[in-house]
């Protein structure tokens, strides 16, 4: 069968041995060497078979890492044999797609182009939604995804308070097209910022236009874009290089993995547009092998992307030369480090580097070499497609664009969200992510990983964006958003980051090695009711000195969830050090547990269930806890019906 | 040359560009502490000790990896700085066993200078978790006390980038990181030669000379530049003498020919000096049996000897074989012997064959 | 070649020995030959480290400080099914710190341990970005999602 990739006649002698310039627009609008109605009817219709339309709609299935956990995949099987049987195979079309963002309710599953979004579909569910929708042209509305805030169903994805709050742009194609193929991107407009940049501009005009667009890197500091690349290529250098970060391990993010998996020609695209600016010819990707779905999607993207000449030599007739590696990381957070990460890419242990040198003049094996994460690379395609105005319009005066944020914890709609910067996170939290699960109240919100910090709800008001936050002692790092509820104890939260961050130090500078290890020590102290009066003192001037002398970012912004924590939840710390008290009832060390005579109905599941055997008491006693033999696991509590085992 | 010139802790001083603010420092006397910085070894900015404080630059940089500019404005001792240093120190001691009264680098320690210097206590964070690691006693020259080690990796690039050998490196992360040979086996069972470039690199008590174990302190020894005699490189060292009596070998690092570096014979290769079998007269055999004997009367009858055999045989019945423990002066004088005294081309040097 | 030689070529060796002919020549080659190494033998065994030193000439020293510093080289053999269980910030806030706990006592291990019967290792990571779906675990290339005390012991029993 004819695919859009291949020629429309004879006419068309486009490899990648003999490329022609015009290849992606011709794909799409073409054919453009010659004039033939025949063969722009052919194009048109082939395009046609991969834009959902009346007559040919499209089921999208989210495979993502989350909902293929959850089946997703017996779904696609299940969705093409009630098809099949219904005899709907030319009007209906099932496409397995990337992640859609919303993890919360997956298996997901949208009918373009009605728009209509199913959430926790389960293989059952297939013949009736296949039924409804493409036979009786009704809805399920059981399957229908219902607000917690208003509780009316969402009729469309669009008007699900989840989407209808976000600005897609670099998601826009995520959960819209099958990312094992590369037609479905260019039918969407892929690699036209390509084709842009490398037909109309020239690299320094590219480099200019990502500038003017405002884009700052997305993996956490938020240096420009544009001016890095600018460094890059004035470094003198015989050879230079590109490297994506992939390797994405902040706990509570995972962004560039829903972007590699959903959208990889996306990253590939700019990564392409930014090695013509750079004036680099070889790539690599260094993705955490914790990915292997991302992996998998990014070598079928570079193969086809070879296949059809849009990776290798000559690329499109411009004489632009570019090859594109996949390393795999193997298992250190530090690695996201740049200096660690190009050590890493060089086969060597992945400790951080002393700069000067910066990687922009001497990097991987010592050439000129340009980082930027995966998030910042997808970004590119956009500014060069549409223009860095268009780009610009969304964000603030200093963050320009979107930003994908990743929502988890205590929050209804955990999931992807992409928002113009400058949103508040409040409108993040409560408007996108519907507020808080079982109606708790919100405490915290975490922001930016190990490196980032806790705000309070005082702080809920604060705008999104790099500078902003860092002024409050956080930061956008990558982007993941940890929403945490009353029943969350900060000491624990900072205890649990310090833990992160000292098993993953490198080892290589003091303070990293030994501070962070002593920081946990304290707070770990701290939570088993230990803590001495001086501890809090000693732990914020130690984490000061952590953070102005470590050798690199991990280091640098280890303390940050300690001294973030210190700085809006004091009182919380100083309730366990002063009164042994932790008020989230979490340190089990600082609890103890009773059972309330009047609400036991002498069941005794709490004495059964108990590891100890620290609870007696008979059918006309109630049940006592020996507290001296409690060992305070909770297992009382969790298991009692009444509510009579009180935590305190 | 170009020159710049920058002030340090207010005063105005001029160094070549190019120049560390270490280095910068250092050429005026401005005393700043390291640990990981070694002139000879590559940069590695790890130690974190020779922190300074710059205007217009955030944190705290280190000053080995810092270049010096124009007009930069450096502080080396303030406050915030100097407490900054202690509480480094305070992390290495916390994790450093304390048993300085009988660690054979006392009085020679980097580590317990700048504790003292800085007023450290070892209070701070007393009472957290400490590597148990065990004692490499594996070989007769090198002794490795792994639990002393502060990880500057100092010993790690003498390998790799003196000796070329990289027999020592990094292994585990963090907390857990270690320097020794592959599989963290003894010296013995690992590829090293024991040439102790490590040792002689080496700021704390982690790597010592285990053969001067108990012999002298520090500033009971007397250092004597000597060459070595074991071959015509002509490197230079530091004889350690005690009571008259030569207890061991240091790097001197001012060495014209070999700065800190040395082998194996050099370096450990001293039995001999005080060993009661070493000769010390020249022996003539009589009737079967050692007798000693003089200098004169030894040269004499080789001379003796040997013009028997020329006379008798020609003097190409003679053959001279030269040494490479002597030097290069000394083979031309042999070779000169052979051609000129004795007349014969038979000469070689047993570092040709 | 007799039949009598061929039994003695380690297949393994041979299938080694060619992902590291496949590498000489790259720059940056020890990660990827020893991932790959691993995949052949299950772990990194001495002698296979050794192997790879000869081949691409590092000295041993650093291979064995490569593996030393990444989680995900074993030098030990693992277990038929590796379990990793996620003790990432969202699985830490949902929980995440009770199933692990169900996991060991129903295994008997703890971090980096390996059942008698070689059927599990177990393994503690700080996040497999599945954070939607928290609390979770990864067993071998599969993510399981909404962990429970009570879900975790049945998925366990799938793999055998």
């Amino acid at each position: 069968m004819k695919t859009l990739l291949d020629p429309c006649c004879d006419r068309c002698t486009h490899t990648p041995e003999t490329p022609c310039r015009d290849y992606v627009r011709c794909l799409t609008e073409g054919p453009i060497c010659h004039d033939d109605p025949a063969c722009k009817a052919e194009k048109q219709r082939l395009l046609k078979e991969i834009k959902p339309n009346e007559e040919n709609q499209q089921i999208f299935v989210c495979t993502g890492t989350g909902c293929a956990s959850c089946g997703a995949h017996n779904i696609v099987d299940s969705l093409n044999e009630e098809i099949n049987h219904q005899g709907l195979a030319n009007t209906v079309n099932v496409v397995p797609t990337g992640c859609h963002g919303f993890c919360e309710q997956g298996p997901t599953l949208i009918i373009e182009p009605r728009q209509i979004l199913y959430t926790l579909v389960k293989p059952d569910d297939v013949a009736e939604i296949v039924q409804k929708e493409f036979v009786e042209g009704e809805r399920v509305e059981r399957l229908l995804y219902v607000d917690p805030l208003t509780n009316q169903p969402a009729t469309t994805f669009a008007n699900a308070n989840f989407f209808a709050k976000q600005t897609r742009v670099v998601l826009n194609n995520c959960g819209f097209i099958n990312p094992e193929k590369i037609e479905d991107y260019i039918a969407r407009d892929g690699y036209k910022g390509l084709t842009n940049a490398l037909q109309k501009m020239t690299p320094v005009e590219v480099i200019d236009e990502v500038k003017k667009s405002g884009l700052r890197g997305r993996g956490g500091a938020g240096f420009p874009t544009g001016l890095k690349w600018s460094f890059c290529r004035q470094a003198i250098g015989d050879k230079k290089y590109i490297i994506c970060n992939a390797d994405e391990g902040d706990p509570g993010a995972f962004m560039d993995r829903g972007v590699l998996e959903g959208d990889p020609h996306a990253v590939i695209e700019g990564m392409l547009i930014g090695a013509y600016a750079i004036g680099a010819d070889e790539g690599y990707v260094y993705c955490r092998a914790e990915y292997p779905l991302a992996i998998k999607h990014l070598e079928i993207a570079i193969r086809q992307a070879e296949e059809v000449g849009l990776l290798g030599d000559n690329i499109l007739n411009s004489g632009f030369n570019f090859h594109l590696f996949i390393r795999a990381g193997a298992g250190a957070f530090v690695c996201g480090e740049e200096t660690a990460l190009i050590a890493s890419i060089e086969g060597k242990r992945g400790m951080p580097k002393v700069r000067p040198p910066f990687p922009a003049q001497s990097g991987l094996w010592g050439k000129p070499t340009n980082n930027n994460n995966v998030e910042t690379w997808a970004n590119v395609p956009h500014i060069l497609r549409n223009g860095a105005d268009r780009y610009a319009q969304f964000g603030t005066e200093k963050s320009k664009g979107t930003k994908i944020f990743a929502l988890t914890g205590k929050v209804n709609n955990t999931g992807l969200a992409e928002v113009p910067m400058g949103m508040t996170l409040r409108d993040i939290i409560f408007d996108i992510g519907g507020g808080i699960q079982n109606g708790k109240k919100f405490k915290a919100v975490q922001i930016g990983g190990p490196s980032g910090g806790c705000l309070p709800d005082e702080m809920l008001d604060l705008q999104v964006d790099y500078d902003t936050l860092t002024k409050a002692g956080a930061m956008v790092g990558s982007g993941g958003l940890v929403i945490m509820d009353e029943t969350t104890c900060m000491v624990d939260i900072a205890r649990f980051f310090l833990n992160f961050s000292q098993s993953e130090s490198c080892g290589k500078c003091t303070p990293c090695r030994e501070g962070t290890k002593r920081m946990w020590e304290i707070l770990d102290r701290i939570t088993k009711g230990e803590g001495k009066e001086e501890d809090l003192d000693n732990l914020e001037h130690l984490a000061v000195v952590v953070k102005e002398t470590s050798l690199c970012g991990l280091g640098q912004n280890a303390p940050n969830p300690v001294l973030s924590a210190l700085k809006y939840f004091r009182p919380e710390f100083e309730a366990h050090i002063r009164d042994k008290n932790c008020p989230a009832h979490v340190c089990s060390a600082l609890m103890t547990y009773s059972i309330d005579p009047d609400k036991c109905k002498k069941c005794g599941l709490c004495a059964k269930s108990c590891p100890s055997g620290c609870i007696s008491g008979d059918k006309k006693t109630p049940y006592q806890i020996d507290v001296a033999a409690c060992i305070k696991c909770g297992t009382c509590a969790d298991v009692c019906k009444f509510g009579a085992v009180i935590r305190a | 040359m170009e020159w710049i010139t920058l002030t340090i802790d207010g005063r105005t001083v001029t160094v070549p560009k190019g120049t560390t603010v270490l280095e910068a420092c250092r050429m005026n006397e401005i005393p700043i502490p390291t640990l990981c910085h070694d002139p000879e070894l590559s940069s590695y900015g790890s130690c974190r000790l020779c922190i300074v404080e710059i205007e217009g630059m955030r944190n705290l940089p280190p000053s080995c990896v810092t270049q010096a500019t124009q007009g930069m404005v450096v502080r080396t001792q303030t406050t915030k700085v100097r407490d900054s240093r202690k509480t480094i120190l305070e992390l290495l001691v916390a994790n450093h066993p304390l048993d300085c009264m009988t660690c054979q680098k006392m009085g020679d320690c980097d580590l317990a200078k700048y504790a003292y210097e800085y007023r450290v206590t070892g209070e701070l964070f007393k009472g957290g978790e400490r590597r148990h690691l065990p004692l490499d006693d594996s070989n007769p020259f090198i002794l490795r006390d792994a639990n002393k080690c502060i990880l500057c990796g100092k010993c790690v690039r003498a390998c790799e980038e003196v000796q070329g050998r990289s027999v020592l490196d990094f292994s585990f992360r963090g907390f857990h990181a270690q320097v020794g040979p592959a599989f963290n086996l003894p010296y013995s069972e690992s590829e090293c030669v024991f040439c102790g470039s490590c040792v002689s690199v080496c700021p704390v008590g982690a790597l010592t000379e285990k053969k001067m174990v108990g012999q002298g302190r520090p500033w009971e020894v007397e250092k004597v530049q000597t060459t070595c005699p074991f071959c015509g490189t002509g490197c230079n060292f530091d004889l350690n003498v005690k009571d008259g009596k030569v207890i061991g070998v240091t790097s001197n690092p001012e060495a014209p020919v070999n700065g800190k570096a040395l082998c194996v014979k050099g370096r450990f290769g001293m039995d001999l000096i005080h060993n009661s079998e070493r000769l010390t007269t020249p022996l003539i055999k009589k009737d079967g049996e050692f007798v000693e004997a003089t200098w004169d009367e030894a040269m004499d009858l080789v001379a003796q000897k040997l013009g028997e055999v020329k006379q008798e045989h020609g003097a190409d019945a003679i053959s001279v074989l030269s040494s490479a423990r002597c030097t290069n002066e000394e083979n031309f004088l042999m070779q000169k012997l052979a051609r000129a005294v004795i007349g014969t081309n038979n000469i070689d040097h047993c570092a040709r064959t | 070649m007799c039949e009598a030689c061929e039994d003695l070529i380690d297949p393994k060796e041979t299938e080694l020995d060619a992902v590291i002919a496949q590498y000489v020549r790259e720059k940056g080659a020890l990660i990827p030959v020893l991932q790959k190494a691993q995949e052949i033998y299950g772990y990194l065994p001495t002698e296979v480290l050794k192997r790879v030193g000869r081949g691409l000439r590092i000295p041993l020293s650093k291979i064995y400080g490569v593996v030393t510093f990444y989680a995900q080289f074993r030098l030990m053999p693992m277990g038929r099914n590796v379990l990793r269980v996620c003790l990432g910030t969202a699985c830490h806030v949902r929980g995440g710190a009770k199933v692990l706990e169900t996991i060991e006592q129903e295994l008997g291990v703890k971090d980096g341990g390996t059942t008698e019967d070689q059927r599990f290792t177990l393994e503690i990571v700080a996040c497999i970005g599945a954070c939607g779906l928290a609390p979770t675990m990864m067993i071998n290339d599969e993510v399981h999602g909404r962990l429970t005390a009570e879900n975790v012991t049945e998925i366990l029993s799938k793999y055998e």
